[in-house]
C-alpha cells in the first residue's frame, strides 16, 4: 500500500483497521540467488536496490535477531559528505545525493532533514586542516563553507566564546550534512525490498558459511540450511566471528561507541555541531531530545554498553563548549558495537572465495553510508565490478599500501581511528 | 485535600509559600509540590507530549510520567523536573510546560481531537510532498510541538560537584530490605554506604499503615536510621539515586545537595554526581505499581492506589473527597481503607476479581473493570459498564512491577516469573550485586525483612566477613499476588505510555503492520522512550503486544533499561569542566614574562605558548612578526621551546634502542654530539622528529614536538618493555625539568658568550654538538642547535631557574639589539628552511614522502621500516613534499588550498596535492609555502594552481625545493 | 572499571590506555614486508569472548600490561606485566 497524507485520512476515518503490515514474515527457502548476512541499514539496503536497480529478486536477507536491530537503530543519526581524501569523497558524496532523494524512493519519510553540520576547530592548524577538507568537499562537487568567529556568533549564540578552555577559531560548514530518523532507514528499506518480492528473515542466525573447491554454495542456519551462488556479509561489528566461518581473518577490531540523548525540550539547536578539542557532537532530534555523542571507549567490546570515563569526558567537553546544555538532563546511554578497521575506512569487495563478499569496516561512520554502501555493494554483487563511487574500499589496501584511507590520520591502530 | 492529624512527614508549623503558574500558594515544610497541589485539590498540572491531554499527578516518586514542571524563572528556570520529587521551599516559583498560551487553554490540545490521524508511526507515512517541505514547513512545527520543557539558552551556571567514594557495601534503597541490610552488614564491620532516592529513609514504611517490630513502620525506619547514623562505618546518602551500574562494581549516583532542601544553602552544590566503587552490592530498590489501560485512564485526578496511600499518610493529602479504587486484589482494598480511617468517602471499589471480599460502607462491584472517564481537566465520573459512578479521583492497583532497572545495566534481560506475574532480575545479571526484596518480587514486609538478611549474609560472604545472627523484627506477612489485569479492552483510547502518549491500540496498530518484535514495537511506537523509560507501562505494553500477536509474555521478551534511572543534568555529570575546567594549562617558566611582554598566548595542546611580541607603533601581529623574523636573521632572537617532549634515556643498550625507534642511525653519535631523528610508525609513516643528545656513555637526552611527547613517551616504553623487554633501557620524561630557550641569530654566539662561564667557539661547541655550561652559576646544558638556519644554541637549565635566565636571556638579547621572538615568527623561519612539523607529518606521510628516505637506514631494522617498504608507499607519484612560491610577489597562498595542474578544472579528479603551511617571507618579500604535490620533487619550475574555493582565492604558484634560504646550511654551520 | 595493576594495585579505567591485541608483542623478524607483517599490523582476531590486550597505565606506574579479558562481558580474567609476557 502506498503511504500519502490521503491515505493517513482515510485510515484515520475507518480506525485506522486497514493498515497492511510493512513486510512479511516468510520462511527460509531452500535456495537463493543471494543471501545478505545482516538485516541491519546496510544489508536491507544492498537488498532493496539488488531488487530495485538490478532485478534482483530471489535474495533473501538473514538475521539473527530483528530488522535493524544493530547500530542503525543505536547510532546518532547524522548524515554528512563532508570527507577529504580521495575514495571516500566520492562515495559519501553519492550516498548523500541518494539521501536527498530516498523518501521518493522509499515512499516512506525517514525525516532526512538537512539542517547542516558546522565542524569547530580551535588553532591555526586545525583550521587548516579543516580548510584543505573543506576544499576537497567542494572538489568533490558538495559544499562547505569556513565560517569565521562572527559568523558563528550569529548562529550559534549559545557557545562559549569567552570563557571556554579551547576558544573557538571558527568553523567548517556543510550546509548539506544534517541528521534522519535512523530505524525508519532500515523499515523503509525493509519495507521498499519486501515488496519487490526480497525475503527478509528475523531470527534467523548464520552459524556457518558452506565453501565448496573454493566457491561459497550457501550457509547454515538456526533454521536450516540455505544454498545460494553468492554470499554477501554486511554484519558490523560481527564481521570477524561471520568471516572466521569462511576461514578468514579481517583487518577489524570490534569497539563500542556510546552514545546519549536527553530529555525532550523544545527546539534549541538547528545545527549538528562537533567539537574540535575533545570528543562531543551535538544535535537536536525532532522529538526534542539532544542527541550527542564522542568517542569509542577504546578497549575491545561486544557488550553494546560503556563505562562513564568516555561518557563523562563526552559531557564535559559538551559543558565547555556550550554550557546552556548544563540543565538538560541525560535520559539514556547506549552502545554500539563499531567494526573499526585499520586505516577508519571501510572495506567493499569481493574475497578469495569466489561468490563471498564483504562490506564491513565502518568504524563509527556507518549510517550516513546506508544508501551509499548499499548501492554500492549491490551494485559489486550484482555485476562483479566496483562501482564508480566505491573503486577504492579494497581489501588489499593494507598489504599494498595503496590507497589508504587514514581520516583520522592515525595510523594503523583500529582504536584509534 | 489536606485531612488532619495525618502526614507524619510534614511539619504544620513551617507554612511554605510557593507558586504555581503564578498562583501563590502555601503548603507545609516536608510537602513537595505535588504533595502541595493536591492539598490545594488542584489536579491539572500538566499537558501531555504529543496529544497535549489535561495531565495531573499519577505517582509519589522519580517514576512520576505526567507531573513534569519547570522550576524557577528566566535563566535559572529548571525544565522537567518531577513535580513529586521537588521539595517545597519558601518562595519557590514552578510552572506547567509544554502549553501554550497556558495549561488551562492550550492551543495543541487540538492534537486530541484529530488523534485518529496521529497514530503510532504516521509520520513515517507523510509529509514527503512536495519535496522540500519536510525541511521548511513539516519539520519546524513538528520540533516546535515536540518537547517537554524550554532549555534556557544562557550558560547554566548552577554550581555542580563529583566525587569517587568507596566501600565494602553498596546498599541502594532503604525499605525494610535495604534497612536491615544494611544493618546487618554494617554489624558484620563491613563498610556500608546507603543511598536513598527519597529525603529520608523508610521506603515503603514512609507510605503505608502498618508495624514493624511493634511499633508504626515509618517509626521503626526513623529508628533503624539513627542506629546505622551513629555507626562509624556506614554513611548514609539520601537523595541519592543510584543511577547506572557499571564493570567491576562501579556505580553512578546522582545526590541532591544543597538546594532541594527545606532551607537551601547556596554554599553548597546543587547536585554532586557520584561514583561509588562497591566490593559488592545489595539492590533494594523495591517495586512501583502499575497503571491499568482503560479508556481515558489519564485524566487529572486519577492516581497510583499505592501513591495514594503515600499522600495520605505521609502529607495528609487525599486526593479528592469522594475517591473510587480499581484494582486487582488487596492493594485495592488496602486504600479505600486508608482512605475512609482517615475520613474520606470512599463510595465504590471496583474489583477485578469475582470475590472481592466486601467492605463496610463502601459499594465493592466485584468481577468488574472501569470501562471509560470522564472530565477533561479533573475527572468527574467513571464509567463501569452500564454504570456512570460520580467522583472526583480514582486510585488504581494494577499490581506490582519489580524496579530491575539496575540489573539490566549489563545487558542481562530481566527473566519472567510465573508466581509474580512479572519480569525479576536474571541470576548473577550484575557481578557482586545480590537483589533483594520487592525488586525480586517479595513483597510482604516480613519477606522483605527475610530477604534483606539473606541477601546481606550473601554480600558479606563476598567481602570476607561473617554475619552476626540478627532477630528478624515482627512485620506483615502475606503478599497475595493477584492475577493482572494489564489493558480493559474497549474502543476508546487507552494510555500505556503516559509521557509518550502511547495507547493500546498504537501497540495493535504496531503489531497489525508487522512491528511485531518488541523492539520494533517500542521504537514505532515510542513505548517507553520517555522521560520515565517505561516505568509504568512497560508491562503492560507487553502483554498487549502479546496478546495482539499470539504469543505469552516470556515468549514476546522485552527491551532492557540502559543507564540512568532517572535523568541527570548534564550539568551534574560534567560538573568542573564549565569555562577554563576541561582541561589542565600547561605554563611555561616564561609565562608570566611573556605575558607582561604582552603577548599573546595561544594553545599548543595544553600547553600555552606566545604568538609575537608586540612593540610600539606595531598594529597588526604580522609587523610584529616580519620584524622579530628579520630579528633573528640579522640580530639575535630568543624563544622559550621548553614545551618540546625531553625524555630521558639511559641504559647499556640505549644507543640500540635508539637504532630501534628512530629511522636513522643513533649508535654511531657520539658523547657531545646531537642529531637529527626521524621516528616511524610501525606501519611505516612519520610518527615525529627532534633531535636527540649523547650526554654520556648509554645516557641520551630526546626531544620530541610538543604535540607528541605523550605519544612519543608510551611508545617509546611499548617498545621497550614489550619489544626489547631484555634490553638494559630506561626511560624517564624531564619535559617538565627542564626549562629550555632557543637562542638564534648571526649574534647568538656573543650574546650567550656573556652569559656562560664556559668557551663556546666551533671548535668546543660545533654545530650538533652540546657540552655542560655554567649560567649564573647554574649548571645547564647548551646545545648547537638550529630551527631557525641561523647560528643556534637552546640552553637548557633546571625548571626552577627558567624565569630568571629567561629575563636574563631577553635582557641581554636586547643589548645586541635583539629580543624575544613568538611562535608566528619561528613558524616563518622554520618554512622558510624547509624544516617540517606536525602541519607536514600530519600522520599520513612517509619518509619517503617528506624527502627523507634517504636518511632511513637501510642496515639496520627500526620500527616502521617493514611496513614503509610496501610498493604503494614508495610510488614516486604519491604527494611528496615541495616549497611554493607565488609567481606574482604579492601573490597569495592559503594553507589548505589544493594544487590543480594548469588549466585543469579544479575538481577532485584532477586535484595534484595541497598546501600545509604558508607564510610570508620578509627575507624573500614575498608568501612562501610547503605542500605535497604529486610527483612533486620531479616537477620542480613547474607553474601550478593553487586554488582555495572556501576562501576564493587562486593563485599561481612556482613549484620550488622545500628549501628557501641558505639551501647548503653554512649560517647554522657557523 | 577497575584494573588490578600487578605493580599499583587495583585502579580505575581512567588511568588506563589501550593499545589492542597482545599480538603487539610478537613483532614479525625481517625487514621485508610479508604476510607476518600484515598479520601483525592489521589483520585481527578479534574475539567475542576471551582477548588477551595490551594496555598501559599511563595515569600511574606507567607499565605495560597484558591484560586477560572478556570482550562480551567486560570481565578482567588476569592481569600480568608485558615485560614478563614478552621474555
Amino acid at each position: 500500500m502506498r503511504y500519502s497524507a490521503l491515505e493517513i485520512l482515510k485510515q484515520g476515518l475507518t480506525g485506522n483497521k486497514g493498515w497492511r503490515p510493512a513486510w512479511r514474515s516468510p520462511e527460509p527457502k531452500s535456495a537463493y540467488d543471494i543471501i545478505i548476512i545482516g538485516g541491519g541499514g546496510h544489508g536491507l539496503a544492498t537488498a532493496y536496490y539488488l531488487a530495485a536497480k538490478h532485478g534482483l529478486t530471489n535474495i533473501a536477507v538473514l538475521e539473527k535477531g530483528y530488522l535493524g536491530g544493530g547500530n542503525i537503530g543505536r547510532n546518532t543519526t547524522i548524515v554528512r559528505a563532508n570527507y577529504g581524501l580521495p575514495g571516500n569523497s566520492e562515495f559519501y558524496s553519492h550516498s548523500l545525493k541518494l539521501w536527498e532523494g530516498l523518501e521518493d524512493e522509499l515512499n516512506y519519510n525517514v525525516m532526512h532533514s538537512q539542517r547542516g553540520i558546522i565542524n569547530l576547530f580551535h588553532s591555526d592548524g586545525q583550521r587548516d586542516a579543516y580548510a584543505r577538507r573543506g576544499n576537497a568537499i567542494i572538489n568533490q562537487g558538495d559544499d562547505a563553507i569556513l565560517l569565521d568567529t562572527d559568523q558563528l556568533r550569529d548562529m550559534l549564540p549559545y557557545l562559549d566564546y569567552d570563557q571556554t578552555r579551547f576558544p573557538i577559531y571558527g568553523g567548517l560548514y556543510h550546509p548539506r550534512g544534517g541528521t534522519a530518523r535512523h530505524d525508519a532507514v532500515a523499515w523503509g528499506y525493509a519495507r521498499g525490498a519486501d515488496k519487490r518480492g526480497v525475503d527478509l528473515i528475523q531470527n534467523c542466525e548464520v552459524t556457518g558459511i558452506d565453501v565448496e573447491n573454493g566457491k561459497v554454495t550457501g550457509v547454515q542456519t538456526t533454521r536450516g540450511a540455505i544454498k545460494a551462488r553468492k554470499v554477501g556479509v554486511v554484519v558490523a561489528g560481527r564481521s570477524s566471528q561471520v568471516a572466521a566461518m569462511a576461514g578468514m581473518r579481517l583487518p577489524i577490531e570490534s569497539h563500542v561507541l556510546q552514545a546519549f540523548v536527553t530529555e525532550g525540550l523544545k527546539p534549541c539547536i538547528d545545527t549538528v555541531i562537533t567539537y574540535g578539542m575533545g570528543h562531543f557532537y551535538i544535535s537536536q532530534s525532532d522529538k526534542g531530545g539532544l542527541v550527542f555523542g564522542g568517542d569509542l571507549d577504546f578497549y575491545p567490546s561486544y557488550a553494546q554498553r560503556g563505562n562513564l570515563p568516555m561518557a563523562e569526558h563526552v559531557i564535559e567537553a559538551g559543558m565547555t563548549l556550550m554550557p546552556m546544555i548544563g540543565k538538560a538532563r541525560l535520559l539514556r546511554s547506549w552502545g554500539g558495537i563499531m567494526d573499526m578497521s585499520a586505516d577508519g575506512s571501510p572495506i567493499i569487495d569481493r574475497t578469495h572465495i569466489e561468490g563471498l563478499y564483504l562490506n564491513c569496516g565502518w568504524c563509527y561512520g556507518g549510517f550516513k553510508a546506508v544508501p551509499g554502501s548499499g548501492d554500492v555493494f549491490a551494485h559489486l554483487l550484482a555485476t562483479d565490478t566496483y562501482h564508480e563511487n566505491a573503486t577504492r574500499y579494497r581489501l588489499d589496501r593494507f598489504s599494498t599500501g595503496h590507497g589508504l584511507m587514514d581520516e583520522e590520520a592515525t595510523g594503523s591502530q583500529h582504536n584509534l581511528h | 485535600m489536606r485531612i488532619p492529624g495525618l502526614g507524619h512527614g510534614i511539619d504544620r508549623n513551617r507554612k511554605v509559600g510557593f507558586s504555581f503558574n503564578h498562583r501563590r500558594l502555601t503548603g507545609f515544610g516536608g510537602d513537595t509540590v505535588a504533595s502541595a497541589l493536591l492539598a490545594k485539590d488542584i489536579k491539572l498540572v500538566a499537558r501531555s507530549f504529543k496529544y497535549h491531554r489535561p495531565r495531573g499527578v499519577m505517582a509519589l516518586g522519580s517514576e512520576e510520567p505526567n507531573a513534569l514542571i519547570t522550576v524557577g524563572t528566566g535563566d535559572a528556570a529548571m525544565p522537567n523536573l518531577r513535580a513529586t520529587q521537588v521539595e517545597l521551599m519558601a518562595g519557590l516559583k514552578t510552572r506547567s510546560q509544554n502549553a501554550w498560551p497556558s495549561i488551562e487553554a492550550d492551543f495543541l490540545a487540538v492534537n486530541d481531537f484529530v488523534s485518529p490521524f496521529l497514530s503510532a508511526g504516521f509520520y513515517y507515512k507523510t509529509f514527503m510532498w512536495p519535496r522540500g517541505f519536510w525541511e521548511k514547513l513539516y519539520e519546524p512545527f513538528i520540533r516546535r510541538a515536540a518537547g517537554l520543557g524550554k532549555l534556557p539558552m544562557a550558560h547554566d551556571l548552577t554550581p555542580h560537584e563529583k566525587a569517587f567514594a568507596h566501600c565494602d557495601v553498596l546498599v541502594i534503597g532503604s525499605g525494610p530490605t535495604g534497612l536491615i541490610a544494611a544493618w546487618a552488614a554494617a554489624e558484620a564491620g563491613a563498610d556500608v554506604i546507603l543511598c536513598e532516592e527519597d529525603t529520608m529513609l523508610g521506603g515503603r514504611l514512609l507510605h503505608e499503615n502498618e508495624e514493624v517490630d511493634g511499633t508504626a513502620g515509618h517509626l521503626w525506619a526513623a529508628d533503624m536510621s539513627e542506629r546505622l547514623a551513629a555507626m562509624p562505618n556506614v554513611r548514609i546518602m539520601t537523595r541519592t539515586t543510584v543511577t547506572g551500574a557499571y564493570d567491576t562494581g562501579v556505580y553512578g549516583a546522582l545526590e541532591r545537595v544543597g538546594r532541594h532542601v527545606f532551607s537551601p544553602d547556596e554554599a553548597l552544590p546543587m547536585e554532586c554526581f557520584w561514583r561509588i566503587t562497591a566490593r559488592a552490592t545489595v539492590l533494594a530498590a523495591g517495586a512501583l505499581e502499575r497503571p491499568i489501560a482503560f479508556e481515558n485512564n489519564d485524566r487529572p485526578g486519577i492516581l497510583l492506589s499505592a501513591a495514594t496511600r503515600g499522600y495520605l499518610h505521609r502529607y495528609g493529602v487525599a486526593p479528592g473527597s469522594r475517591v473510587a479504587v480499581f484494582g486487582t486484589g488487596p492493594d485495592a482494598h488496602r486504600t479505600a481503607r486508608d482512605l475512609k480511617a482517615a475520613g474520606v468517602e470512599v463510595p465504590y471499589l471496583v474489583d477485578t476479581r469475582s470475590d472481592a471480599p466486601a467492605l463496610e460502607d463502601t459499594e465493592v462491584i466485584s468481577g468488574a473493570r472501569v470501562t471509560g472517564t470522564r472530565g477533561r481537566k479533573a475527572l468527574r465520573s467513571i464509567t463501569v459498564g452500564a454504570r456512570k459512578l460520580e467522583v472526583d479521583a480514582l486510585a488504581v492497583a494494577g499490581g506490582w512491577t519489580p524496579s530491575v532497572h539496575l540489573t539490566c545495566h549489563m545487558n542481562h534481560r530481566p527473566v519472567w516469573d510465573e508466581g509474580v506475574q512479572a519480569f525479576v532480575p536474571a541470576e548473577g545479571a550484575v557481578p557482586g550485586m545480590v537483589p533483594a526484596g520487592a525488586c525480586r518480587g517479595v513483597y510482604s514486609t516480613a519477606g522483605c525483612l527475610q530477604d534483606g538478611l539473606r541477601a546481606a549474609s550473601d554480600v558479606l560472604d563476598m567481602v570476607g566477613l561473617t554475619p552476626l545472627s540478627l532477630a528478624l523484627p515482627a512485620a506483615e506477612n502475606g503478599a497475595e499476588v493477584p492475577t493482572p489485569l494489564w489493558h480493559v479492552p474497549g474502543q476508546g483510547r487507552a494510555w500505556l505510555d503516559f509521557q509518550n502518549d502511547v495507547t493500546v491500540k498504537d501497540v495493535k496498530l504496531a503489531a497489525a503492520e508487522n512491528y511485531a518484535s518488541v523492539e520494533h514495537m517500542k521504537r514505532y511506537t515510542t513505548q517507553g522512550m520517555a522521560p520515565d523509560q517505561g516505568k509504568n507501562s512497560n508491562l503492560n505494553a507487553l502483554a498487549v503486544l502479546a496478546e495482539a500477536t499470539g504469543r505469552s509474555i516470556p515468549e514476546t521478551g522485552t527491551t532492557t533499561f540502559r543507564p540512568p534511572y532517572v535523568p541527570v543534568a548534564l550539568g551534574a555529570i560534567g560538573a568542573g569542566a564549565r569555562g577554563a575546567g576541561f582541561a589542565p594549562r600547561r605554563l611555561t617558566t616564561s609565562d608570566p614574562d611573556s605575558r607582561a611582554m604582552g603577548a599573546p598566548m595561544i594553545e599548543a595542546g595544553l600547553w600555552f605558548r606566545p604568538s609575537y611580541f608586540p612593540r610600539s607603533g606595531e598594529t597588526h601581529w604580522r609587523d610584529s612578526c616580519d620584524r622579530e623574523v628579520k630579528m633573528v636573521r640579522e640580530t639575535v632572537g630568543v624563544t622559550d621551546v621548553s614545551t618540546l617532549g625531553k625524555i630521558d634515556i639511559q641504559g647499556a643498550d640505549a644507543a640500540r634502542f635508539l637504532d630501534l625507534v628512530y629511522a636513522n642511525k643513533f649508535s654511531t653519535l657520539k658523547p657531545g654530539k646531537a642529531r637529527y631523528g626521524l621516528m616511524l610508525r610501525e606501519d611505516g609513516h612519520v610518527m615525529d622528529d627532534g633531535t636527540t643528545a649523547c650526554l654520556g656513555d648509554g645516557h641520551y637526552m630526546m626531544t620530541t614536538t610538543t604535540a607528541a611527547a605523550g605519544p612519543v613517551m608510551s611508545h617509546l616504553e611499548f617498545v621497550a618493555q614489550c619489544l626489547v623487554p631484555d634490553w638494559d633501557v630506561h626511560l624517564i620524561s624531564a619535559t617538565e625539568q627542564w626549562a629550555q630557550f632557543a637562542v638564534a641569530g648571526p649574534m647568538a654566539r656573543a650574546m650567550l658568550e656573556t652569559l656562560v662561564d664556559d668557551a663556546i667557539d666551533d671548535a668546543t661547541l660545533p654545530f650538533m654538538g652540546w657540552m655542560d655550561v655554567t649560567v649564573g652559576g647554574v649548571a645547564g646544558r647548551l646545545f648547537r642547535i638550529s630551527f631557525s638556519g641561523e647560528m643556534g644554541f637552546e640552553i637548557a637549565v633546571p625548571a626552577r631557574y627558567g624565569a630568571s635566565l629567561f629575563r636574563l636571556l631577553i635582557a641581554q638579547a636586547g643589548a645586541f639589539g635583539g629580543g624575544a621572538y613568538g611562535m608566528e615568527a619561528l613558524n616563518v623561519l622554520r618554512i622558510e628552511k624547509g624544516f617540517i612539523t606536525h602541519s607536514e607529518i600530519h600522520g599520513r606521510v612517509t619518509a619517503f614522502d617528506v624527502g627523507m628516505e634517504g636518511m632511513v637506514s637501510k642496515k639496520k631494522d627500526c620500527i616502521g621500516f617493514a611496513a614503509s617498504r610496501r610498493e604503494g608507499l614508495l610510488r614516486d607519484d604519491r604527494e611528496r613534499l615541495i616549497g611554493l612560491k607565488p609567481v606574482a610577489k604579492d601573490g597569495q597562498l592559503l594553507a589548505g588550498a589544493h594544487l590543480f595542474t594548469q588549466g585543469d578544472k579544479p575538481i577532485r579528479v584532477n586535484d595534484q596535492g595541497y598546501v600545509t603551511s604558508v607564510g610570508y617571507s620578509p627575507s624573500l618579500g614575498c608568501m612562501i609555502g610547503l605542500g605535497f604535490l604529486r610527483s612533486g620533487p620531479d616537477r620542480i619550475g613547474e607553474r601550478v594552481r593553487m586554488v582555495d574555493h572556501l576562501r576564493k582565492v587562486t593563485t599561481e604558484v612556482e613549484i620550488c625545493a622545500p628549501v628557501f634560504l641558505d639551501p647548503e646550511g653554512e649560517r647554522a654551520r657557523g | 572499571m577497575l584494573i588490578n595493576c600487578p605493580f599499583c594495585g587495583p585502579r580505575d579505567l581512567r588511568e588506563f590506555s589501550i593499545r589492542g591485541a597482545d599480538v603487539a608483542l610478537d613483532r614479525p623478524e625481517g625487514t621485508e614486508w610479508s604476510e607476518a607483517w600484515q598479520d601483525y599490523l592489521h589483520l585481527r582476531e578479534n574475539p567475542a569472548g576471551v582477548s588477551q590486550e595490551l594496555w598501559q597505565h599511563t595515569g600511574g606506574c606507567g607499565a605495560w600490561l597484558v591484560v586477560t579479558r572478556d570482550t562480551r562481558t567486560h570481565e578482567i580474567i588476569s592481569v600480568r606485566s608485558a615485560r614478563e609476557a614478552a621474555t
